[in-house]
């Protein structure tokens, strides 16, 4: 992965658009958060293979960046967004890597489902 | 701890065995214990990918797997199963299915000693829904057919609840190749590793316990009739 360049990925974004394609979507503090802190309120939340089409997507703010997909009757929304990687299987991985080096959340566009 | 016929290990990320039980794994392997080690995921869902990331959500579990099979033969194990259930999902599986895992494992291997998490007191929910798995399979056994359960607990608080192990394994003997084990798991534990490993050669007490005594509590199954 490589850090996020707005053009690029704003390109990739609209490679995407009006189309079924397969949404991996994923938040997480850790499974550990409330056991190292028991004062911290653990929640995350992850979908896999939700099959969506967006007819238009866009990526927003100076990094970490938001992205936005506008569906038929809905959105999808992430935030804190630092890498990219348009994958050898041509899927669209977006992540948000913390200073720890830990993930904090995944978003992700392919056009056949992810395994 | 030698007088086992066959061992089965239990546990649904790679690398949970590491830290708590590689060192008992190797001296059943080095008495010539058999050991079968049932992984039930690939840790899908690890959050350690680095910054910058050496991977991606997607290639993670190709990394993980080829570090489960490398701790493996740094342990000596030679029947690794990988299960094929999905990272942070155990629990939602529907009832009855891993048990049925687990028995069938059982009925193969007939193994003497079983050892997965303590159910509730584990802190993840996969590993807790991992040892209720064990615990239902083998309380739907009759008494004298049912492995020993060694079970591995360390939430915050549990010794308050289940008391003190009934079981320290000492692994001195093996430290060096459980460091091995836990290095076999880079991708997730290699940030944890080198301070562990200097503490651990300075002689520092809580590394040197961490890395030579391994714990557990045989976990009071329910009597066959009673439930």
């Amino acid at each position: 992965m490589e850090r996020i360049n707005k053009e690029t990925v704003q390109l990739h974004i609209n490679e995407f658009a009006t189309q079924e394609v397969y949404l991996h979507l994923e938040t997480t503090n850790g499974a550990y958060a409330s056991h190292f802190d028991e004062s911290f309120f653990s929640a995350s939340a992850y979908i896999r293979n939700a099959k969506i089409t967006y007819e238009n997507g866009k990526i927003a703010g100076d990094g970490p960046y938001r992205v936005g997909l506008k569906l038929d009757i809905g959105w999808v929304y992430g935030e804190g967004l630092t890498h990219f990687e348009l994958d050898e299987e041509g899927r669209l991985l977006l992540a948000g890597h913390g200073p720890d080096g830990k993930l904090a959340i995944a978003m992700e566009l392919s056009k056949t489902p992810f395994r | 701890m030698n007088k086992q016929s066959h061992v089965l290990v239990v546990f649904p990320h790679p690398d949970d065995e590491a830290f708590g039980v590689s060192g008992t794994i190797v001296n059943y392997i080095r008495h010539d214990i058999p050991v079968t080690y049932a992984c039930l995921t690939l840790g899908e869902m690890g959050r350690n990918l680095g910054n910058p990331p050496f991977t991606t959500r997607e290639s993670l579990p190709d990394i993980r797997k080829q570090e489960l099979q490398q701790a493996a033969i740094e342990m000596g194990i030679s029947d690794l199963r990988m299960l094929g259930y999905r990272d942070k999902t155990i629990e939602f599986e529907a009832p009855g299915k891993v048990k049925q895992d687990i028995l069938d494992l059982i009925t193969e291997l007939k193994p003497s000693l079983i050892i997965s998490f303590y159910p509730g007191y584990a802190v993840h929910p996969d590993h807790d829904a991992t040892g209720e798995a064990v615990v239902e399979a083998l309380e739907s056994l009759p008494e004298k057919d049912r492995p020993t359960f060694h079970a591995i607990a360390f939430s915050n608080g549990h010794e308050e609840a289940i008391g003190k192990p009934d079981i320290l394994n000492d692994v001195r003997p093996y430290a060096q190749i459980k460091l091995d084990t836990l290095r076999a798991h880079a991708s997730q534990l290699a940030w944890t590793l080198p301070s562990l490993e200097k503490a651990y050669h300075e002689g520092n007490k809580e590394a040197v316990e961490r890395l030579t005594i391994e714990r557990f509590w045989t976990y009071p199954l329910k009597a066959e009739h009673s439930s």
